[in-house]
């Protein structure tokens, strides 16, 4: 009778990881992979735009000004005789980035601050967390407005407002998140066993408290979008001639009656905010249940 | 704690976060590379050395920070916000002039919102995964996705220029003028002195705007409308009533509704930052002259006063949003109080 060698053996399939299971549910999740797909269609024409053979989005073509949509234009041309088209299409490269970036920065910032002032408190949690307070006593826009209006116009000043009106809301999410761990009793047993206490923020309290934090930025991204492309139609953000859609809303608008000039970069951002918004709710069906 | 002993104790926290936010807006309004005296001055008169002290006077821009600060403070206390180096009219006046036109705006977007997302959330719950349920989800998908700004155009675009059935931007037709002021609301001014022409005009001026600005606010009382219903019709009571025979319009009516409703005025803050956020937008697009306009026209011309002081403004009325709400709250459920 031959006998089994141990590797023949089948393995018990280990049980998945909380997070592993939440990455099933997502790729499950209808409305998470529609909002996928809108992004990454845009992510991919904002990538190619120029290798294709589109026209120069900043080429004016001086004769064909104000010209609606047909064959030749799809999107009709602008006050200067640029191609709509080309120019919402480049404009992705703009949008589509920004909210990440946005949203990246002030996750990163607030956990930092929030962590750390859940985990060391004292007068330092007490000073962090009145600024945060602060910050929040205002509608975010207002207060982006003013600080964009201080820097001055440009898309990265815009985004930089936007971090610094941010960062808090995460600020608090995340110390509250890190308050509730800290009191489990595989950190005491941490602290027990004299592990130093950078690590166990960093390997025991950190993995623990990330689920909200993510699905809180998912929902962010779109308004970061939406945010940023107002501050540019307010004229605080990219500045002309850059194809920003927010932007492009907002010399179109003046040309009131040739419609696709703002018809088409609005449908834009609608089209974008909407992928992020349908992306962001699925995260939170999957990873969170109970938000909903 | 009482509701008064609450209440003050939320008061009078108040006074330590308005310090906050005065000091972080006068950091915001000075750190700044550009030199205030070329927005204030003429670029002729920035050569001529007495006007130049004269302003550096009248600013205390020659002062350390701190005591620019201090000034400032007890400026504010005096309910003087500084001077407006674009309109040189007190910040503090014009935001007088602009705030009710934002007050009215205000007002008819939440009117709307209220009128078409609280039965449209109750709906969708009764008879959730039916076509009404769908729409209302679509509906509420866009107000939290279309800019209002490019929304405001297309809705002038199409209502008012192409089928003229909207009347184009601003308050009032300016053949009528603005009527006699009371109230500085003037859909409420005109119907109070009589004024029906006057009337009927702004209140067809205020539709579009407020179709716009109350769409986000619509999206958020529609959805918590529905989930707070759909929670409210699995609790027993409910199923009480139901089984002793109660006809389910009586059983949403009477048993399930006013507790469907606590979790709204949680919202009202949410809303008020949403209503404030849009008025920016909308103000723009239709010609509003609100405190929403006076910021876009103040940052746009570095106008640091005019900013710090609607910015302070804003902030203030959500503070004081906030501590209202949190005061009906307690009425509404005094289960917040104990805990």
């Amino acid at each position: 009778m031959a006998v089994a060698k141990l590797s023949q053996i089948p393995l018990p399939k280990t049980a998945a990881s909380p997070n592993q299971r939440r990455l099933r549910a997502l790729r499950h999740n209808p409305m998470a992979m529609i909002g996928l797909f809108i992004i990454l269609f845009w992510a991919v024409a904002a990538v190619i735009a120029p290798f294709t053979s589109m026209r120069d989005p900043l080429a004016q073509m001086i004769g064909d000004r104000l010209k609606p949509p047909s064959s030749q234009y799809l999107f009709g041309t602008d006050e200067l005789g640029r191609d709509v088209f080309s120019r919402v299409i480049y404009g992705a490269r703009i949008s589509l980035p920004i909210g990440f970036i946005v949203i990246i920065f002030a996750m990163t910032m607030g956990s930092l601050v929030g962590a750390s002032a859940g985990y060391i408190g004292g007068m330092y949690d007490l000073l962090v967390m009145r600024l945060a307070d602060i910050t929040l006593a205002f509608p975010s826009i207002v207060l982006a407005l003013a600080i964009a209006a201080v820097l001055g116009p440009s898309i990265t000043n815009a985004l930089i407002a936007m971090v610094l009106v941010w960062w808090p809301e995460y600020a608090r999410l995340m110390r509250s998140q890190v308050l509730s761990v800290k009191n489990n009793e595989y950190v005491t047993a941490a602290v027990a066993i004299g592990i130093p206490g950078s690590r166990i923020l960093t390997h025991h309290i950190l993995p623990n408290t990330f689920a909200p934090i993510l699905v809180k930025a998912s929902l962010d991204a779109g308004s970061a979008i939406l945010n940023i492309a107002a501050l540019s139609f307010i004229g605080l953000g990219a500045v002309p001639p850059t194809p920003e859609w927010g932007a492009m809303i907002s010399t179109g608008r003046y040309q009131f009656y040739s419609w696709w000039l703002t018809t088409f970069p609005g449908l834009a951002i609608l089209l974008v905010v909407l992928g992020y918004n349908f992306f962001g709710e699925g995260v939170r069906d999957s990873f969170d249940p109970r938000m909903t | 704690m009482s509701l008064i002993q609450h209440l003050t104790r939320r008061l009078l926290l108040m006074i330590p976060m308005a310090i906050g936010i005065t000091l972080l807006l006068f950091v915001v309004t000075h750190i700044v590379p550009v030199n205030p005296l070329a927005v204030i001055l003429t670029e002729r008169s920035m050569d001529d050395p007495d006007a130049v002290k004269a302003a550096t006077e009248k600013w205390a821009l020659d002062k350390p920070l701190p005591e620019q600060y201090l000034i400032y403070l007890k400026n504010l206390l005096q309910g003087d916000m500084g001077t407006s180096f674009k309109t040189k009219n007190p910040v503090a006046s014009d935001l007088k002039n602009f705030l009710p036109a934002t007050i009215e705006l205000s007002i008819g977007s939440f009117i709307f919102a209220i009128l078409i997302g609280l039965p449209l959330g109750i709906i969708s719950a009764i008879k959730a995964g039916s076509f009404i349920d769908q729409f209302t989800r679509v509906i509420s998908l866009l107000g939290a996705s279309m800019p209002p700004f490019w929304s405001g155009l297309l809705m002038l675009f199409v209502f008012y220029y192409k089928l003229g059935w909207a009347p184009g931007p601003g308050r009032i037709n300016s053949r009528l003028g603005a009527p006699e002021s009371v109230t500085g609301l003037f859909v409420f001014d005109s119907l109070l002195k009589g004024n029906m022409p006057a009337f009927w005009n702004s209140l067809s001026h205020l539709v579009l705007p407020s179709i716009i600005l109350g769409w986000f606010t619509l999206a958020l009382i529609a959805r918590i409308t529905r989930s707070s219903m759909l929670e409210v019709l699995s609790q027993d009571y409910i199923r009480t009533a139901r089984a002793k025979g109660l006809a389910e319009k009586w059983v949403i009516i009477s048993h399930a509704l006013r507790n469907t409703l606590i979790p709204l005025v949680t919202l009202v803050g949410l809303a008020f930052a949403g209503l404030m956020s849009g008025a920016i937008m909308t103000e723009t697009i239709f010609s509003w002259p609100g405190i929403g306009r006076y910021a876009v026209e103040a940052a746009a011309n570095l106008d640091y006063p005019a900013i710090a002081g609607v910015t302070l403004l804003i902030a203030i009325i959500y503070m004081l949003v906030n501590i209202f709400v949190d005061a009906l709250y307690t009425i509404i459920d005094p289960r917040i109080r104990e805990g």
